[in-house]
């Protein structure tokens, strides 16, 4: 029999730590989703009875933020004229991370009924990445549910990777900005 | 008596308590409110989740200040928790827990998170704060005025309050004062940030006031100064109204009871205007705070 007392002790890389810590983090990070909600379009009807007794959100431990740094899920619901992209950008360059993006509706795929509106872009996946799309227009409360479990699946999954792709692929998406925007200014605006 | 490291210990010890009893009861609050709004609602340890979720996030700082604040606002409640007796006969420092004490503490705590929120240079913040000291300079006056009449009666030490009140022939001061009490729990309503006088919070108005640019670890750590400070209050005001408690499962349902009533008042209330919050305290609570002194200390009416 081996004595326990002289047993080596097994070294865990530090990678392994890593992601045993990051394992135990999306844990927590799953079961307490806070929303910014970014309703421009009509989608945002949807979203009253999600968060009320009818399907109640709260029971998943979600519920709505007030400012972007707060939240962990940026909601876009409905199209985004170039102006309110400039917005969501900001929004997107604010929250803290890890940040995941669900877009609701037909409007941030494809454009929807907008798609040949010179003032709205047709594909918020150009400019921010998405993690959850829930398509339809518009889409029914179940499925606005379902997208928010389904995020909750890929947390769960490691493949809720929107946050680092746009690390990863920053210049891109930030060429991207600028050939609809004209000037992307991120800065910090209460120190400059 | 000699202070040694075993009272700070057990001080600890209190304020950890305090932060594991009123995140579970806050928890269960957002339940009960939730069947009140005949929803589900979330698990009872939700409000544990969405702590350790926001620590687990990266957060982004706006200068030195900014962080400093937030530890001096944790720590200034911790070392406050550290003299708050749970019960008549149990607490970490003896003879040091006079009502004083916890009257200057709190402030330390305070005006941490009052530097810390200016700090972050968001104009909302400095709404939010300057909300915050208007309000408490509202609370503050009828309060006093009440805890002023308890104290010409019983004196200052927290202990020797609940043992006035426990013993034979006395009541419970909510009983015994009871305008007094009605103003004491009016202002723990305005001390909690519950919804009539909720204005320096107020989501929807100024974007949480001066938690706008909290986010990941510094409001994970605002969260858990919360918790303590709303631990600090009600036991306050368990003690000082409700006799306090002989043991601890007393202590505990007393407690319970007291943030349960105050929740769902809350709960069925508006938001007042900053300027309606000044003007209705000073107007019912300070009237009735006036008399109920009036009573107890010239006329001598102790129930």
């Amino acid at each position: 029999m081996k004595s326990t007392k002289f047993t080596p002790e097994r070294n865990i890389s530090k990678a392994e730590t890593d992601r045993k810590w990051w394992e135990i983090g999306d844990f927590f990070r799953r079961n307490s989703l806070w929303l910014l909600m970014y309703c421009t379009g009509c989608c945002a009807i949807e979203l009253p009875p999600a968060m009320t007794s009818a399907y109640d959100m709260e029971r998943l431990g979600m519920g709505p933020m007030a400012t972007p740094r707060q939240a962990d899920i940026l909601l876009v619901s409905g199209y985004l004229s170039l102006k309110t992209l400039r917005r969501l950008i900001y929004t997107y360059e604010q929250m803290s991370e890890p940040r995941y993006v669900v877009a609701l509706g037909s409007c941030p795929i494809n454009g929807g009924i907008y798609h040949d509106s010179h003032a709205v872009i047709n594909q918020l996946d150009q400019y921010v990445p998405v993690d959850v799309y829930v398509a339809g227009c518009m889409p029914n409360t179940e499925a606005v549910m379902n997208g928010f479990v389904d995020l909750m699946e890929q947390i769960k999954n490691k493949s809720a990777n929107g946050w680092k792709k746009y690390h990863d692929n920053y210049e891109w998406y930030r060429q991207n900005q600028i050939q609809s925007l004209g000037e992307v200014d991120v800065h910090d605006e209460f120190h400059d | 008596m000699s202070i040694t490291i075993l009272n700070f210990l057990i001080g600890l010890g209190i304020a950890f308590f305090g932060f594991v009893l009123q995140t579970s009861i806050a928890g269960l609050n957002r339940k009960i409110v939730g069947r009140l709004q005949k929803r589900v609602g979330p698990r009872w340890y939700q409000e544990f989740l969405d702590i350790f979720k926001l620590l687990s996030k990266r957060a982004t700082s706006h200068g030195w200040i900014f962080d400093f604040g937030v530890i001096m606002a944790l720590g200034g409640i911790i070392a406050t928790a550290m003299f708050m007796p749970l019960t008549s006969t149990f607490n970490a420092f003896g003879t040091y827990d006079n009502f004083f004490i916890f009257v200057y503490l709190l402030a330390v705590g305070m005006l941490g998170m009052a530097m810390s929120a200016s700090g972050s240079g968001n104009p909302w913040a400095s709404i939010g704060v300057m909300r915050a000291l208007t309000t408490m300079l509202a609370y503050e006056v009828p309060f006093m005025i009440i805890i002023l009449t308890i104290i010409k009666i019983a004196g200052s030490s927290l202990t020797g309050i609940q043992l006035y009140q426990q013993a034979a022939g006395n009541n419970w001061f909510l009983i015994a004062l009871p305008l007094g009490g009605i103003v004491g729990f009016i202002s723990l309503m305005g001390m909690l940030g519950k919804k009539p006088f909720e204005t320096y919070i107020a989501p929807a108005e100024i974007a949480s006031g001066p938690m706008v640019e909290y986010g990941g670890k510094q409001l994970g750590m605002l969260f858990i100064m919360h918790e303590i400070t709303v631990f600090i209050e009600v036991s306050l005001f368990v003690h000082l109204f409700l006799g306090g408690a002989t043991n601890i499962f007393i202590f505990i349902l007393k407690y319970f009871l007291v943030y349960t009533l105050a929740n769902l008042i809350s709960n069925v209330n508006g938001r007042f205007k900053i300027d309606q919050v000044v003007t209705f305290f000073y107007k019912w609570p300070l009237i009735l705070a006036i008399v109920q002194a009036f009573i107890a200390i010239y006329l001598g009416w102790v129930i």
